[in-house]
């Protein structure tokens, strides 16, 4: 059935680039449009959610608003469009999207064969593994695992990469799988294994819905490499600029503590590096050259806040599920969230 | 006749009826302890109502919460919530927080009369439509088939008449559920009817055409045409000519279940006599005549159990919406289940139990129809 669905897109892929059948211009569109057309999930605990009102919350929503923030400067014109894994890739195809923020992580197959282009990565997940502390007390590294029995999903990438990397490091461990996400939960929470297994910050979300959350711990290690990307269009360099240098802004506003609360302050900085990224440095035009205005960092922090801050509110500290910066903090602070300088 | 003649002189002892108390012993005896092996399963039947019944009502309303602001009214201590620890109950404090949400999905609150307006429209029109003393069928039929659809349609999605434009990706819950089994019911049933009477025509090429469009779609499944309406069928399309994505799910619906229902209507024109048939014809009748005022009502009138099979399977069907990313009912509850404010072991079942009460509630509201019908027809022709 992937088969099938990688094979279709290409084939998709294929049809577009012999007709273009979208138009180049996205962002001439979206100016014209009045809104921004964003593909999210259609419901990922902290990433991408309608609320008890209906409002969209999540991480990749913020990052939507922060697009949106960026040309028009208000973070709510945005319409969301939610999408399933296997709706996602046509819909930016045949521009139903202007751009894919879900949860996709970005793979050489994907960026080469869809027409797609990734332009950065807002999340950094892999697979991990959460531990039952009251049956396997004392756990801390993947190494301890030996012998664990395992639960997981089967018929999954998740169920082979387990197999490979238990086989390549002599581990040993039962695996108890099962048809559907819902049974894993339910399994492990009855205590039918130790551990759990599926992408890490799926497991967060799991985390909650156990009896008891506090006897749970999710390893800090990743078993494989899983990057949130943000997805557009390969025909429009222009606007895959915009995404790119948003997310790039987000993380170098965090870098220099430019924050939602004290933007209007930063606006006073003498501080060049704050200077460039706000636009308030003399000859600094490059907000322009994106075709947007020179101030479009200070319309998307004022909005959104920046990268930490999105973090925090949606799925770190401040949110019930809590995730760990982890992999996903700044660079500078071993993390791998690295903004390209902005100048 | 003389007075007292018959009288007895003294009262008569009454004969042993069973009062109420008795009737109901000898209920019992009778139908629950005849023999020791009833007498066995109904201890085990006993066991199972006790084994599953109690501790559901204890989860579902006793120990269940009923107010609450987030999660933590429906989570243990253990969970960082306020129920004691081993706590279980159902979380309807969940469903009371989304649940405007859940039937309007996310159509902008202040518009939110217009879709009271428009449901209030459809039910107006269709109780005289659907009471059969009612007089008028005819107009009735076109108000209720044609009139409510139009004026509905402007009503909900706006743009006009000074109404707010509401995007149909806002539409959602029960609202959506509704719609989409309304529509699938008018636009099926007149075309599942031509497709019935299509594939007995004699016209070889209708027939063809007929057989053909029947057979394809009752052997594609449901969740491919929906991933056809909303995936490959954009792509065809050249740009800018794409329409509404929920119009796609609603045709996708209505074509499926019309086959289905032509397949139904088809059966019971075969079970009406050929006579009928002969004797119309034999009368002057012309074929559309004939049809619609001798043929046709009676073939209906056979088939009513199983058209209405279809349409409760229809409805239950239009939750498959969900893959194609449209929140119908069953989706928004699912999705909002896992919303970070209410995520807690209870949340999802909770949910799922009021989605399942609304859906049971509207099949057995149209299965109690049904008999209804079925049994009004039979007192007509008894009649």
């Amino acid at each position: 059935m992937r088969r099938f669905f990688i094979i279709f897109s290409v084939f998709i892929a294929a049809y577009g680039f012999f007709t273009g059948f979208v138009a180049a211009d996205t962002l001439d569109n979206v100016k014209k449009r009045g809104y921004l057309q964003c593909g999210v999930s259609t419901g990922l605990t902290g990433f991408s959610i309608p609320d008890e009102k209906g409002q969209w919350t999540g991480f990749d929503v913020d990052y939507c608003r922060a697009v949106a923030a960026a040309v028009f400067g208000d973070g709510s014109k945005v319409k969301f469009i939610p999408l399933s894994s296997k709706e996602r890739f046509t819909a930016l195809q045949s521009g139903d999207i202007d751009v894919l923020i879900r949860n996709t992580g970005w793979t050489m197959g994907r960026d080469i064969g869809l027409g797609l282009t990734a332009v950065g990565v807002n999340y950094y997940d892999g697979q991990g593994f959460m531990v039952n502390s009251r049956r396997l007390p004392g756990i801390t590294s993947i190494a301890q695992l030996s012998g664990a029995s395992i639960c997981v999903q089967s018929g999954t990438s998740t169920e082979l990469t387990l197999a490979d990397y238990f086989g390549r490091n002599n581990l040993d461990y039962t695996p108890v799988v099962f048809e559907k996400f819902s049974e894993v939960n339910a399994a492990y929470d009855a205590g039918r294994c130790d551990v759990y297994s599926t992408d890490q910050s799926s497991l967060y979300a799991v985390r909650l819905q156990l009896t008891n959350p506090e006897d749970n711990v999710v390893l800090p290690q990743l078993i494989s490499k899983e990057p949130f990307a943000l997805i557009v269009r390969q025909n429009d360099t222009g606007w895959a600029n915009i995404i790119r240098w948003t997310h790039n802004a987000l993380l170098n506003a965090e870098e220099y503590g430019i924050t939602e609360n004290n933007i209007d302050d930063m606006l006073k900085s003498t501080n060049p590096d704050i200077r460039r990224l706000l636009g308030t440095e003399t000859g600094t035009n490059l907000g322009k050259i994106l075709g947007l205005d020179n101030d479009w960092v200070v319309k998307i922090i004022k909005n959104t806040g920046n990268y930490g801050e999105i973090f925090e509110r949606n799925i770190g500290r401040s949110s019930p599920l809590k995730i760990a910066r982890g992999i996903n903090d700044l660079w500078i602070k071993g993390g791998l969230q690295y903004g390209i300088p902005v100048r | 006749m003389k007075p007292g003649h018959f009288t007895a002189a003294k009262r008569q002892k009454q004969p042993d009826i069973p009062g109420r108390q008795n009737r109901l012993l000898l209920w019992l005896k009778r139908n629950l302890c005849a023999s020791p092996l009833q007498i066995a399963l109904t201890i085990i039947a006993l066991l199972l109502i006790l084994y599953s019944i109690v501790p559901f009502i204890r989860w579902a309303l006793i120990d269940a919460v009923w107010q609450g602001e987030n999660r933590h009214a429906c989570t243990t201590l253990l969970q960082g919530g306020l129920r004691a620890d081993n706590w279980s109950g159902a979380c309807w404090a969940f469903v009371r927080a989304n649940f405007s949400q859940f039937i309007y999905g996310f159509y902008p609150v202040a518009e939110r009369w217009r879709v009271i307006a428009t449901f209030a429209l459809a039910l107006l029109t269709a109780v005289p439509l659907l009471t059969p003393a009612v007089p008028h069928k005819f107009i009735n039929a076109g108000i209720a088939l044609i009139l409510v659809p139009l004026i509905g349609g402007v009503l909900l999605v706006g743009g006009v008449f000074g109404l707010p434009f509401v995007d149909t990706s806002l539409w959602g819950g029960l609202m959506v559920t509704l719609i989409i089994a309304y529509c699938s019911i008018i636009l099926s049933l007149p075309l599942g009817i031509m497709l019935a009477l299509g594939r007995r025509c004699k016209m070889a090429a209708l027939r063809l055409f007929c057989v053909a469009f029947i057979e394809l779609l009752r052997g594609i499944p449901l969740v491919a045409l929906l991933f056809i309406a909303s995936v490959l069928f954009p792509l065809f399309l050249p740009q800018g000519m794409n329409f509404d994505k929920f119009l796609r799910a609603l045709i996708a619906v209505a074509l499926f279940t019309s086959v289905y229902i032509a397949e139904t209507i088809r059966g019971g024109l075969q079970a009406v006599p050929k006579s009928q048939y002969e004797a119309a014809a034999s009368l002057g009748f012309t074929y559309p005549f004939a049809m619609a005022f001798i043929l046709l009502p009676q073939a209906v009138r056979l088939v009513i159990p199983a058209l209405v099979n279809v349409l409760i399977g229809m409805f239950k069907e239009t939750s498959l919406v969900y893959i194609i990313s449209m929140y119908d009912l069953l989706g928004i509850v699912r999705s909002a289940s896992m919303q970070a404010n209410w995520i807690t072991p209870q949340t999802p079942a909770t949910g799922l139990i009021f989605a399942g009460l609304v859906f049971w509630f509207f099949c057995f509201a149209l299965s109690l129809y049904a008999r209804f019908l079925e049994n009004y027809s039979k007192r007509e022709r008894a009649a």
